[in-house]
């Protein structure tokens, strides 16, 4: 008999990928300014380590937000005992005054439709089992974040199928791509029960426009379908244009109370706006009483430490705090963006515009032997061993079209990414001179050819005159 | 097309169940010595606030561990950015240690086969998924802690079939009762994965005999099935015998490295134990790499909070606090159950002999209208809605008599303590004098009849003579 599950014995949990496999590369052998100057390079983490200044000071101005202290008083005790699934009232209250701050308080969110969640890993996985069946599937966006597929379809067994987005318009979703989508799942057999976006999009960088979100509203309704909004960027949008909401647009359109807002869930955490990846803090937010009752029942299963919630609550609830966190932060990661923007502009390669997140999408096609998956694969594994950087491969996010990678920006110090940026031109010059260097030597080669041939011939036609004395 | 999936819409959350809902008729109208003194006392919550006092002291002397520094410099960032499911190598070192001290050395522990996880909650459905596929069975002792109906079965799918226990030999295991559920899951079409037994036992109170244990092993060898232990409640045991932990049993058959040591696995949490259910500090203990890796990854969707593993880590290794620590709070546990125990005698109410848990598990037969689960109902509602207590019926643990309650002593003062023993005492008593009293109104009646009776038998007498 098999002793274990099949969940416990597959590869279903996906991390035999490329996404995950780099980072183990990096892992034996992480680059160090000083310990290890020619190791590899992290560009493959998602992290925001911009801003932690910002939040340590916080942090020494309010050590009773750390010491279990209120007022002075000891509020151990209550927090040792409190893990009430409902989570901390005061932590609710901030974290929808908090995301209604991000959305420049266009909307107004109410505690009571928040659930708490260890991440937002654990907030998708279940919201996947509240809205969907064993063998249902939801439709996603290409390119996507690859850790999806561990967290959407291995304990649950949903299914993802895609919809393909390409460069021809900056990777924006479209009806026909919508459509086609659709069409194949139901040609699977597969019941669709909702998209899932992540806005701004994870690895694209990009916030998703009014036309976008009107556009998946309007295909939710007609086929009767959920949307979940993971909007675990939002606070990372640096540039224009503002960040837009699904909660907003389905405001602006009056459908706050409808059917469909019943069906629109938003996904959240506090791992990339403030980069507390470790403290686990991840919510989901819907206006659907059944789907929030569920998930809240579900969330014992990752409860958020009280601990955890007792400090944020106090954090997020500092105003002044806030307001000031989310302006700078967003300050230094436009900042970065451009430093890794112009480096490899330097080195002659080109990323989507975008406005959001910590990566940049980047253009590699040209650096690609030929226009093959193969040859993403040949190009990634070089510039992980020979160029020593750990960036995530388009194929890994299911991107549709070789040749695209997602570089991480914001995890590393300027020194570090000013390094990577040495080595992504030194080793795209040496790819742009070697592929000159083959074509010279091959015109070379045709020259010498064509030259050895003419001596022949007009030796041949010589030797016959000699004779003739 | 349904919008939701079943199991948002279902039951099977199991959350309907008296044990809950005791709690919410509580929450409506909770006890408060001063606020609301006629409130209902909450004895259906197995929380341990004995020893607070002694885990704030170590807080106070130790500021750096929740001020997120060590050796004076800061490690926020570092704790920040970790989320590595590996978990934080310190507290996992401390942990196996702390786990090791509770079984007195006798067992030790490898950290590298430890996986955290958000609270026992989160370790016991994820062994769930790693060891069956939905629609198989596990096989647990009855009675049984009713948080199992989801923690194991939700989103797993998987069944519980349970082991019948009785009081005629005090609720233990027995290789008859093993054999029977076995067969029940079979003619069920239920395929067995294995046996989870709780030991120390909730709601029981008792620690599992090492005779109980080895039946288990042969059980499992047998039949080739996984064996999970939730020792969860293993530092609360306060009086012999001592604990007994099932790798213990094992180690002591040499049965290391075997097939069958890789398919014993241990729960843990800091939950009992600590008093520490917010923090959410769970673990899985396995022997199998495999079942170890899976669970590790699984660990993705209820991580620990980086910030409490680090302050753990630093409590749990001042192994000088930890001595101490497990020393003094089983001796307060030892103290408050002789103190609800003598207090349940007063009212003439016996519970099972206990010496771990932070529950007693309470013989209330006597004071069912009739040896059904109906009477249990209506005496469980009479003592939540009158007696003003939350009690958890036995039938909320699947127990198969009716009759018996859980009765948690820890989540209180000793104040109110004893106040819930006054109120049972009271409620008791007056069941008693009505019951005397019907016994009395019934008597009367068989008088007035015979008084009747004689009454005619005289009218005839004469007539006879």
């Amino acid at each position: 008999m098999n002793m274990l599950s099949y969940k416990a014995s597959s590869d279903s949990h996906g991390q035999e990928s490329s996404y995950f496999l780099g980072w183990q590369e990096y892992e034996k052998n992480p680059y160090h300014q000083l310990q290890n100057p020619n190791g590899i390079v992290q560009m493959g983490l998602a992290e925001n380590q911009l801003s932690f200044d910002l939040l340590e000071s916080w942090l020494e101005n309010n050590p009773d937000s750390v010491g279990f202290k209120r007022n002075g008083e000891s509020v151990f005790r209550e927090l040792a005992l409190f893990q009430d699934y409902h989570g901390l009232p005061a932590f609710k209250n901030a974290l929808v005054e908090f995301m209604a701050e991000i959305r420049r308080n266009k909307v107004k969110l109410d505690p009571n439709k928040l659930v708490l969640t260890a991440g937002s890993t654990s907030a998708n996985e279940t919201l996947m089992f509240c809205l969907a069946e064993r063998g249902d599937a939801f439709l996603l966006p290409t390119p996507y974040y690859p850790g999806f597929d561990r967290d959407l379809k291995w304990r649950t067994e949903v299914e993802i199928v895609p919809i393909h987005c390409s460069s021809s318009n900056g990777f924006r979703i479209t009806m026909p791509a919508l459509e086609k989508a659709h069409q194949r799942a139901l040609k699977l057999d597969l019941k669709v029960k909702g998209i899932l976006i992540t806005n701004p999009s994870n690895p694209l960088g990009i916030s998703m426009t009014r036309n976008e979100l009107n556009l998946l509203i309007s295909f939710a309704m007609a086929k009767h379908i959920h949307i979940v909004s993971d909007e675990i960027f939002s606070g990372t949008v640096f540039d224009c244009p503002n960040y837009i909401s699904i909660a907003e647009v389905l405001m602006d359109r009056q459908l706050a109370n409808s059917e469909i807002s019943r069906c629109i869930h938003i996904v959240y955490s506090l791992s990339k706006d403030l980069g507390l990846s470790g403290f686990r803090v991840g919510m989901i937010y819907s206006n659907n009483e059944t789907v929030v009752s569920a998930a809240t029942k579900m969330s014992s299963f990752g409860l958020v430490s009280s601990q955890t919630q007792y400090l944020l609550s106090n954090m997020l609830s500092d105003k002044k705090f806030t307001g000031k966190y989310l302006k700078e932060n967003q300050k230094r990661l436009k900042k970065r963006k451009q430093m890794l923007v112009s480096g490899l502009q330097n080195a002659g390669i080109r990323c989507l515009k975008s406005n959001a997140g910590l990566f940049c999408w980047v253009d590699m096609r040209h650096l690609l032997s030929t226009q093959t998956f193969e040859a993403e694969k040949e190009l990634w594994k070089k510039i992980l061993g020979e160029v020593g950087l750990n960036i995530s491969p388009g194929s890994s996010c299911h991107c549709s079209e070789p040749g695209w990678f997602r570089m991480c920006f914001a995890n590393m110090s300027e020194e570090t990414l000013t390094v990577a940026m040495e080595r992504i031109k030194d080793f795209a010059q040496s790819v742009t001179s070697t592929r000159n260097r083959k074509i010279t030597m091959y015109h070379q080669m045709i020259c010498d050819q064509r030259s050895l041939i003419n001596k022949w011939v007009s030796k041949l036609s010589s030797h016959d005159r000699e004779s003739d004395r | 097309m349904r919008l939701l999936s079943r199991k948002a819409t279902c039951n099977a959350h199991g959350q309907d169940s008296s044990y809950f809902l005791g709690w919410q008729e509580y929450e409506k109208n909770p006890y408060h010595e001063i606020k609301n003194p006629t409130g209902i006392i909450q004895m259906g919550l197995a929380e341990n606030q004995l020893s607070f006092d002694l885990l704030e002291s170590w807080l106070a002397n130790n500021p750096d561990a929740a001020g997120f520094k060590k050796d004076g410099e800061s490690i926020f960032r570092e704790l920040a950015l970790f989320q590595d499911y590996h978990g934080l190598p310190d507290f996992k070192n401390a942990l196996v240690d702390f786990m090791a001290e509770i079984r007195e050395n006798r067992v030790t522990f490898d950290q590298n086969k430890i996986v955290l996880t958000a609270g026992a909650t989160s370790a016991n459905e994820t062994l769930m998924f790693c060891l069956a596929e939905s629609g198989e069975a596990f096989l647990l002792p009855t009675p049984y802690y009713p948080g199992f109906d989801r923690d194991l079965k939700w989103r797993t799918g998987v069944e519980i079939v349970p082991i019948q226990c009785t009081s005629s030999n005090d609720f233990q295991i027995t290789a008859p009762a093993l054999e029977e559920a076995y067969l029940e899951a079979q003619k069920r079409n239920l395929r067995v994965k294995g046996v989870l037994v709780t030991n120390p036992s909730n709601p029981l109170g008792t620690t599992m005999s090492r005779s109980e244990l080895n039946l288990l092993v042969n059980f499992i060898t047998a039949k080739g099935i996984h064996l999970i232990s939730d020792e969860i409640y293993s530092g609360t045991v306060f009086s012999s015998p001592g604990f007994v932990s099932i790798m213990e049993v094992l180690k002591d058959r040499k049965c290391e490295n075997t097939e069958v040591w890789k398919r014993v696995h241990i729960v843990y949490s800091l939950s009992k134990d600590l008093g520490l259910p917010g923090f959410r500090v769970g673990a899985i203990y396995s022997n199998d790499e495999l079942v170890a890796s899976a669970a590790t990854k699984m660990s993705s969707f209820g991580l620990v909070s980086s910030q409490t593993q680090y302050l753990l880590s630093a409590l749990l290794s001042d192994s000088k606090f930890t001595k101490n620590y497990i020393s003094e709070n089983q001796r307060r546990l030892k103290q408050r159950q002789n103190f609800l125990v003598k207090g349940l005698k007063k009212a003439g109410i016996i519970c099972l002999k206990s010496n771990a848990g932070l529950f007693c598990w309470v013989n209330m037969k006597h004071l069912l209208g009739s040896n059904t689960f109906e009477a249990e109902m209506e005496l469980w509602k009479k003592i939540v809605y009158d007696v003003k207590l939350n009690i958890s019926p036995g039938s909320s643990c699947h127990c198969t008599e009716p009759g018996w309650f859980r009765v948690c002593f820890a989540n209180m003062s000793e104040e109110t303590l004893n106040l819930a023993m006054a109120r049972l005492k009271s409620f008791v008593d007056s069941m008693t004098m009505t019951s005397s009293h019907q016994m009395l109104k019934n008597s009367r009646k068989r008088s007035l009849t015979k008084w009747v009776f004689r009454l005619s038998f005289h009218d005839r007498e004469p007539e006879e003579r």
